[in-house]
């Protein structure tokens, strides 16, 4: 019987396709609004979330604003390695210059640093060393590259290694050169200071130029194991605040996972947000699904009554009217998912190299089940309102 | 077949009450040719309606095929209309978008039988009132005694208990209207019970028993 009915709702829907394809609009458009807008915030937090997690799940950022007198020092931090729970710890230090090569001249960013740098942020090396505690201890003037400073420099990574450099005027050997990296923090960096070319020093040497103290107002901290983190950073907290004086104020501490963990809650709200609108353009289409199927069941009237005098059933006429419904609906999500599928691949071709946006599967499900429950909603008052049609009055009718 | 015992049916319009049918008694045997006849207003549709099982008495007792028909669904009624009544209508009332074939063909989807089944029924019914070759054209396509047809070999396909024809011809010519009488007529030879609801005295004195209908009241009459 339901077999029947629904070769009976289709053949109602294909006897008018205009009008169908005008009522699945409102479904379609419902359906595009929220299976993009969703998909597009899903693949851009997950794009945001990734690169976030490239920097190092595993890491505490500290910041030290007021030293209160008693700075953080290259030994302060070796003690703090041998603490409970803290892995590696390594200061950081930017600086901006120039780096020449024969007649090659470029801009660049220094980065004054300790040998423990490499596996706090997962850098991988091309060729060559990193930078060495011994290269720290003794003041030597060696610098790693970037992969782009060394392709930028010499053209080929490979020649990179054991020539020699003037950095801001002072000669340096090249040991070593970085992977290509796609850290957001390198990628950032280079965008904004136009391109310019990265290198990596001793954080004694990167001072000695600069004319400073050795005061570290920035560093690197990782657990010794990634589960510890929040550990971790609760032992670091209490160092820091007992070395300055219980002052919350003159340092601070971020933690890379919390910070993934708020772009978390962001994301979800921006998705029910987003959905949520999107979500009453689907009621929207639901409501015009109902007003079409009104109108068709006041304009097949004596249908309905022909159907009855000769013995169909409520049952057999609420099904064919609500399936009706219900086909239009789904067909208008299959629809828009198709649409909506297309419009994702067509924004891919424009952005592509910078990210790929999916169609998110889970939405993709969601949306089924919405227009599904509005089909069936919207589909049962009219579906119902024929059924229980009076047969006689409905064969008088003259529509 | 059909017993009607004291059926009374009352209307209320705009709290008049309108007595269409009062008290009315008749009893119809299997195999009969019975024709109704009454003016318009007269209480012929209500006594149809009733007969048809699409309305119920107020009072009195109708007995269907030895069945009572009595404060009966919505539901039940629709199965008894499906199985034991066929209806041809003035207006012929086939379904536009489908094929002779399917109009047929859908009393027979609501009684839920088979394919196979379905398909011999519609065959014979077709074949009955000799619409074969045409059994693929829409009612658009057909004229108004190949419509007519239609509804007949639909009325019959569920191989009811009686056809209840309302003004089967009125919307033919003489001709025409000539031609579905004659197949009424075949049909009650074939052992067909037949009820011919009609205000045209001459199509009503083809039946073999005449039953007037004179505001709400009904009287045999006897054969000339």
């Amino acid at each position: 019987m339901i077999r029947q009915c629904f070769k009976m709702a289709i053949r109602s829907i294909t006897a008018n396709k205009l009008r169908a394809f005008l009522t699945m609009l409102g479904i379609i458009i419902g359906v595009i609004a929220l299976v993009v807008l969703v998909s597009l915030t899903d693949s851009a937090s997950g794009v945001v979330q990734d690169k976030l997690e490239s920097l190092g799940t595993n890491m505490l950022s500290v910041t030290v604003s007021d030293d209160k007198g008693r700075p953080v020092k290259p030994d302060d931090l070796c003690n703090l390695m041998n603490e409970n729970m803290i892995g590696l710890a390594a200061p950081i230090a930017q600086s901006f210059g120039t780096i020449k090569s024969g007649h090659n001249e470029k801009n660049a960013i220094l980065y004054g640093t300790t040998a423990a740098y490499l596996d706090i942020q997962n850098l991988e090396l091309q060729d060559g060393r990193f930078l060495k505690t011994a290269d720290i201890n003794n003041n030597l003037y060696v610098a790693v590259l970037g992969a782009d400073a060394a392709e930028k420099l010499y053209g080929k990574v490979g020649d990179a290694v054991g020539q020699s450099l003037l950095i801001d005027g002072r000669t340096f050997t090249v040991v070593g050169v970085l992977a290509e990296s796609n850290s957001m923090m390198t990628g950032m960096m280079s965008v904004m200071t136009g391109g310019a070319i990265t290198a990596f020093i001793p954080y004694t040497v990167q001072c000695r130029m600069n004319g400073m103290a050795s005061n570290i107002k920035n560093f690197y901290v990782t657990a010794s194991d990634p589960s510890l983190l929040d550990k971790a950073e609760a032992r670091l907290n209490d160092i820091l605040m007992s070395r300055f004086r219980q002052d919350t104020d003159a340092f601070s501490i971020t933690n890379i996972s919390s910070l993934l963990k708020v772009m978390d809650t962001i994301t979800s709200i921006f998705n029910i947000l987003l959905g949520g609108i999107a979500g009453i353009s689907l009621l929207v289409g639901g409501i015009g699904i109902m007003n079409i199927m009104l109108v068709s069941v006041s304009e097949r009237t004596r249908e309905i009554g022909i159907r009855k005098a000769i013995g169909a059933g409520q049952f057999s006429i609420l099904m064919q009217f609500l399936l009706e419904a219900l086909i239009l609906s789904v067909m208008g999500c299959i629809i828009g998912v198709i649409l909506s599928w297309g419009i994702l691949n067509l924004i891919n071709l424009f952005a592509s190299k910078y990210i790929t946006f999916h169609l998110s599967a889970s939405v993709v499900g969601l949306t089924a089940v919405i227009v599904i429950f509005i089909g069936v909603v919207f589909g049962l008052y009219p579906a119902r309102k024929a059924a229980r049609m009076n047969p006689i009055d409905a064969l008088r009718y003259e529509g | 077949m059909i017993t009607l015992k004291e059926v009374s049916k009352i209307y209320k319009i705009g709290g008049e009450e309108i007595r269409a049918l009062d008290g009315a008694s008749l009893h119809i045997e299997a195999h009969e040719f019975v024709s109704i006849i009454g003016p318009s207003g007269s209480g012929k549709s209500t006594l149809m309606n009733i007969m048809g099982c699409l309305d119920t008495p107020t009072s009195g007792e109708y007995i269907l095929d030895g069945q009572l028909i009595g404060n009966y669904t919505q539901k039940e009624l629709a199965k008894i209309r499906n199985k034991k009544i066929g209806f041809i209508f003035q207006g012929f009332n086939l379904l536009s978008r489908m094929t002779a074939e399917e109009n047929v063909e859908l009393p027979l989807i609501y009684q839920r039988l088979s394919v196979s089944e379905r398909q011999k029924r519609v065959d014979e019914a077709l074949d009955m009132v000799g619409l074969s070759s045409r059994r693929l054209h829409r009612p658009t396509e057909l004229s108004g005694g190949q419509q007519q047809r239609v509804a007949v070999a639909r009325a019959l396909a569920t191989r009811p208990s009686i056809l209840l024809a309302d003004e089967p011809t009125g919307n033919l010519d003489q001709k025409t209207g000539t031609e579905i009488m004659k197949l009424f007529h075949d049909l009650h030879k074939a052992g067909n019970t037949i009820v011919l609801i009609t205000h045209d005295e001459g199509i009503s004195l083809q039946a073999e028993r005449r039953i007037r209908i004179l505001d709400g009241h009904v009287e045999e009459v006897a054969a000339s």
